[in-house]
């Protein structure tokens, strides 16, 4: 008899139960409790909405909360002054936003992972920065849009530039922290498979700093919309945010709120994204978490 | 036979908080081709710092290692190293985990697939082939390290402590299974353990190392093979083998624990 007949065990797999009764409930359960907390927010909505529509007028000053009715009119006045459609206000100033948003996103994303990499892989290079790194993140980026006003005036590049930073900076610090991160067994275990330092970057630093810069970037995505709202406050003659402020100065209430409701959709559009690159992802992460709780 | 492993005035120290630790002290040892050599002694005797300059991981301050008469410079292609910790690439299945050696080796897909497939097949793990590692057991994730190991064959195997974070049961399954692939390949093996049984078990030699890794016993294992890693603990020639490499064992202990308190 060979000693592997007699001695190889399989490993055994994981037992699934088929759906149960005991599983059908807990679902069920689970169902209802759902649709309770739908309902109660499609009420809870519902009700500030009407609440707020009836006591305009009477209990709250409309000239400083507006009413939902206004902000509808509003919306749709800033959606049907254009000709063609396309050039209605709204359209155009979140299209520009969009644009800044999406381009400082753009930008800060990539000087942040080359300076990031370029840092984690050069230890010295690192060392003689890092104060000054730690400087510069530490002011506030807001702090900095009258330079960009005074470099660039107040059109697109601008606002590029100031969602760029703030975008840089989150992207920067997460990749260099997930460079230095990289679990010195697993560079030892390409270097014993005869890999190169080719191999070294491509198949293990890369990909293990990817987790973090994903971190980054799920933070850094509202970052470059608060970025460019915020330099449009500042200074310039478009975008949601440009909106909101020469609302703001025209006593415009249901204008300001009817901007912000725009914003809040392209945030939620920003977030959906987010949530996709966090699913396609997590499948590793989960292991990774795993990992380097082992080491500790 | 002829030589594999000559290790040759090996000596290597740490430097901890200004203070320089002695791991190894002009060590000399010989690997024979074909034998399964087995390095037992305390933590803290030098046995995973020897292997790591076998490995050509890590450069001896002086000394050299000869693989087949050639000195050692960085990691070699025909040598394997199992490592006492798991090192999968956590964002790879088991499948790609074990094709990677062949892919930074530059072969192609197709063949790269169809290896990978054999030896997952070889250490029992068909059908985990799609499992990340974090999804796998101790076990299993020893048996996809073995696997990634031996895809490449590897004509001599360094493997340090491999089975000590596993349960008596499981690592008595595994040294098993390791017996029945080495019968089949007669790979040169350098094992590194604490655990006397264990050396006994697989090894044709045991060499027990204390401080600055000197050789304080070196017996060869009479045993005949093939062995089975439960029964053969019952023969007394196991008994008294284990019995005189206890005392080596014992007096190495001594010497460790008295160098840390010195330290």
């Amino acid at each position: 008899m060979s000693l592997v007949n007699q001695f190889r065990s399989e490993p055994s797999r994981p037992v699934l139960v088929g759906p149960s009764a005991l599983v059908r409930q807990a679902q069920q359960r689970k169902q209802r409790q759902q649709w309770l907390i739908y309902g109660s927010r499609l009420l809870l909505v519902v009700g500030v909405l009407l609440f707020w529509q009836f006591a305009s007028g009477t209990i709250l000053d409309s000239s400083f909360l507006s009413n939902p009715l206004a902000i509808l009119r509003q919306t749709i006045t800033w959606l049907s002054d254009g000709d063609p459609w396309y050039e209605s206000t709204l359209i155009i100033n979140t299209a520009v936003t969009l644009e800044e948003t999406l381009l400082g996103l753009f930008f800060g994303v990539a000087s942040g992972l080359l300076l990031g990499f370029l840092f984690g892989l050069q230890p010295t290079l690192e060392r003689i920065f890092n104060p000054f790194i730690i400087a510069l993140n530490s002011i506030p980026k807001i702090a900095l849009a009258p330079l960009f006003i005074l470099w660039l005036g107040i059109e697109i590049p601008m606002k590029v530039v100031l969602a760029a930073v703030t975008v840089f900076f989150l992207i920067f610090l997460n990749t260099l922290n997930g460079v230095r991160n990289v679990d010195q067994h697993l560079v030892d275990a390409v270097r014993l498979m005869g890999g190169r330092q080719r191999d070294v970057i491509f198949k293990v630093i890369l990909p293990s700093a990817t987790g973090s810069v994903l971190t980054g970037l799920h933070v850094a995505i509202p970052y470059a919309l608060i970025g460019a709202i915020v330099a449009e406050q500042i200074g310039a003659n478009h975008g949601i945010g440009y909106l909101i402020q020469s609302s703001g100065e025209s006593f415009n209430a249901a204008g300001i709120f009817a901007a912000l409701l725009v914003l809040t959709l392209i945030a939620g559009l920003l977030n959906a994204i987010v949530n996709l690159i966090d699913r396609k992802t997590s499948h590793w992460k989960a292991g990774l978490k795993l990992s380097s709780a082992d080491q500790s | 036979m002829s030589t594999v492993i000559h290790i040759e005035q090996i000596s290597k120290s740490f430097i901890r908080n200004d203070r320089e630790i002695v791991v190894l002290h002009n060590v000399n040892l010989e690997i024979e081709s074909g034998s399964f050599v087995v390095l037992a002694g305390p933590s803290g005797c030098g046995k995973t710092t020897l292997l790591n300059i076998v490995a050509g991981l890590l450069p001896p301050d002086s000394g050299t290692v000869y693989y087949k008469g050639v000195p050692i410079s960085g990691p070699r292609l025909e040598v394997g190293y199992l490592t006492q910790k798991d090192t999968l690439m956590p964002w790879r299945t088991v499948e790609r985990n074990v094709e990677m050696p062949l892919e930074i080796r530059g072969i192609a897909a197709s063949e790269r697939r169809r290896r990978a497939a054999e030896f997952i097949r070889l250490v029992g793990l068909e059908g985990f082939e799609k499992l990340y590692p974090h999804e796998l057991s101790g076990g299993m994730l020893r048996r996809a390290s073995l696997a990634r190991m031996l895809v490449t064959l590897p004509e001599t195997l360094l493997m340090d402590e491999p089975f000590g974070a596993l349960d008596a049961q499981l690592r008595l399954e595994l040294q098993n299974e390791l017996l029945s692939l080495w019968s089949r390949q007669r790979s040169s093996v350098l094992f590194v353990t604490h655990d006397l049984e264990e050396a006994i078990i697989l090894g044709d030699r045991v060499v027990v190392l204390g401080t600055g890794g000197h050789i304080i016993a070196d017996e060869p294992i009479a045993l005949p093979r093939p062995r089975d890693a439960f029964h053969i603990r019952f023969r007394p020639e196991f008994t008294n083998l284990h019995r005189r490499l206890w005392d080596a064992l014992m007096e190495s202990r001594l010497q460790v624990q008295r160098q840390e308190v010195r330290l």
